[in-house]
């Protein structure tokens, strides 16, 4: 192919003491593709995941982001060169409204005098920039971008945390379990609106153990195991049983790998 | 694809029916614990203004005048400004037991600087402030770096200031007339302008450079609080730290900053008790600390962070003075008082609580 990934990760890998979390493990993404990443526990999965959103800096190995060489040692730096991480706990602060748990840690503040002596925040700005990003992805059922993040329900909350990842110029998005929490009508809002996301062209890695949602939405999967990578595989020609089968070591997949 | 994954599709042909909608429920009680939910000061006004009128009724006009009502400003101003301080603690989720003995110990470096070496009065309060800061900062650092729960530190901190004070101060109180005739500056908070007293300067309002302060204070630090990142941040990082850490908030900075603030606040607190007492002494301002929690705590601000405002605090602070004061107008026995405090305090948790049902 002559598509170059958008993340790569070459030869990763992550000891923690005596554990070896990854081992030599490659991963790629490609451009407006959904990739889902699924293994059994301890895998490696989230330490791979970590690795690439800087929560953990890797022993060995190196990450490439539009093919220039990255190297990440806090979040907040892979956030600013556009990999944003929607967390299984959402990171929001459930006291604050909507528009301050968008803008948290990059508030916007008022032009002249008032934002930069007195450093007041533009809340009319920040309110329509939030409610902006909110109707864009479909979530206006939310009446009020004022209202506090607790009084949501726990789909809206992950929509709030995903439209979030998404306003902000990001490049990837990684999703981490978004519908683990989930009821079943509030699972499929979510799932249409990672569609919805894609269908921007930003690319995301979802991390998942539901395979209904993960063979519904993932353009491919990559299976985790044992360190590393074991395969990637499309959807389309591989069943559920298969993918678990892989995963779990109970079968040996035929093709390696399937790309773009 | 298998046909398994197919059970969510009849889902999705009913979505008009608008998955994630917000009800508002709308049983008064219920608007009423969303509205306290939305501002959380409106109970403590809304006791503050009741036990005004109950005093005042019961007690008439001597209660009702402009000169008592000053009075109890004046009485609660150094309450008034560690409980600010405190509250910026709190919110993070922290507690700061060594409020009452920094305002001591900046109130006698202040006094000591200025009669034991000669420094002249400006530069001895400003080494009181710095000193007030940088035990903030210390008390800042032992939380956020050394990760040290705020209650131990702050525990531990209290003990070693107060311990300073009496080996610094030799118990030595510098009196008032000496202040007053070669220190005036160090009396700023006690200066005060009246308005609507006669012409011998009696009755009338009276308030204090002290009760100015104290109210100036919580009005920059609600603007602070309210309409800046800063602001926005200290209440982040008391609802949940690890996540306002992953949204990109600078915690440790954020602690550091809350404080050093705080510090720095409690040193003002202490130049304003120099006002207050009119002397030095390193025996005064004890009880600050308790008294700074309890006036938040009646303020509706929750101990477990993020949640309440300062004006709150500022109204706690004032229920206990009109308490205070009006049973005191009454004839009571003070303990009163104290058994009234107690009332209040533990009502004021089981509103949090209760508050925070709103969230369920």
């Amino acid at each position: 192919m002559a598509v170059e990934p958008l993340l790569k990760g070459r030869g990763l890998v992550k000891r923690y003491g005596k554990v070896v979390a990854l081992d030599h493990c490659d991963f790629d993404l490609y451009p407006g593709e959904i990739l889902a990443v699924i293994g059994d526990n301890g895998a490696g999965k989230s330490t791979l995941i970590k690795a690439v959103s800087g929560a953990v800096v890797p022993d060995e190995g190196e990450i490439f982001l539009e093919g220039r060489k990255v190297h990440f040692t806090k979040p907040t730096e892979a956030r600013a060169a556009g990999i944003e991480t929607v967390y299984q706990t959402l990171a929001m602060s459930p006291a604050l409204s909507i528009a301050d748990n968008m803008f948290m840690g990059r508030e916007l503040r008022k032009p002249g005098i008032m934002g930069s002596v007195l450093r007041q925040l533009d809340r009319p700005r920040m309110e329509r920039f939030a409610r902006e990003k909110l109707t864009e992805l479909g979530l206006m059922t939310i009446q009020n971008i004022n209202q506090a993040v607790e009084t949501l329900s726990g789909g809206q909350r992950q929509g709030v945390a995903v439209a979030r990842a998404a306003a902000f110029g990001s490049k990837v998005i990684i999703l981490d379990e978004p519908t683990a929490a989930l009821g079943v009508k509030e699972s499929r809002r979510v799932l249409e609106l990672i569609l919805d996301v894609r269908s921007r062209g930003i690319p995301i890695i979802l991390i998942s153990h539901n395979m209904p949602h993960v063979f519904e939405v993932a353009d491919r999967i990559h299976v985790h195991r044992l360190g590393r990578r074991l395969c990637v595989i499309r959807p389309q020609n591989h069943t559920m049983s298969d993918a678990v089968a892989y995963m779990t070591g109970a079968r040996v997949p035929d093709t390696e790998f399937e790309t773009a | 694809m298998s046909g398994t994954d197919n059970f969510e599709a009849v889902v999705q042909e009913r979505r008009t029916e608008a998955v994630a909608e917000f009800h508002e429920d709308k049983t008064l009680i219920k608007r009423f614990q969303h509205a306290l939910h939305t501002t959380p000061a409106l109970v403590p006004m809304i006791v503050l203004i009741a036990s005004i009128v109950l005093f005042g009724l019961l007690i008439g006009n001597r209660f009702f005048s402009a000169g008592t009502l000053t009075l109890i400003l004046q009485q609660v101003q150094l309450v008034g400004i560690v409980a600010a301080a405190q509250t910026l603690v709190i919110m993070t989720a922290g507690i700061d037991l060594s409020v009452g003995a920094i305002t001591v110990l900046c109130s006698v470096i202040m006094g000591q600087f200025a009669f034991r070496y000669g420094i002249p009065v400006p530069i001895a309060i400003l080494c009181g402030l710095a000193l007030g800061t940088a035990l903030g900062t210390l008390n800042g650092w032992l939380v956020a770096v050394m990760k040290l729960p705020p209650f131990i530190v702050t525990l531990g901190t209290w003990q070693i200031i107060l311990a300073s004070n009496f080996l610094y101060s030799a118990n030595e109180t510098i009196r008032s007339q000496e202040i007053e005739a070669q220190a005036p500056l160090l009396q700023f908070f006690a200066n005060t302008f009246k308005i609507g007293a006669d012409e011998n300067g009696r009755g009338g309002a009276t308030f204090t450079y002290g009760v100015i302060f104290m109210i100036l204070l919580v009005v920059v630090l609600a603007y602070a609080l309210r309409q800046t990142a800063w602001g926005r941040h200290v209440y982040a990082v008391g609802d949940d730290p690890d996540a306002a850490q992953l949204s990109g908030v600078n915690v440790r900075g954020t602690l550091i900053s809350v404080y050093a603030l705080s510090g720095l606040i409690c040193a003002f607190a202490g130049w304003a008790l120099i006002g207050r007492i009119g002397s030095v002494s390193p025996t005064s301002g004890a009880e600050l600390n308790i008294q700074s929690i309890t006036a938040v705590v009646i303020g509706g601000i929750s101990l477990f962070g993020g949640r309440g405002s300062i004006v709150g605090a500022l109204f706690g602070a004032l229920i206990v003075g009109v308490f205070s004061l009006g049973l005191r107008l009454l004839g009571a026995d003070a303990q009163w008082t104290f058994f009234f405090i107690g009332v209040l305090i533990i009502v004021a948790v089981a509103v949090d609580q209760w508050i925070r049902k709103v969230a369920a």
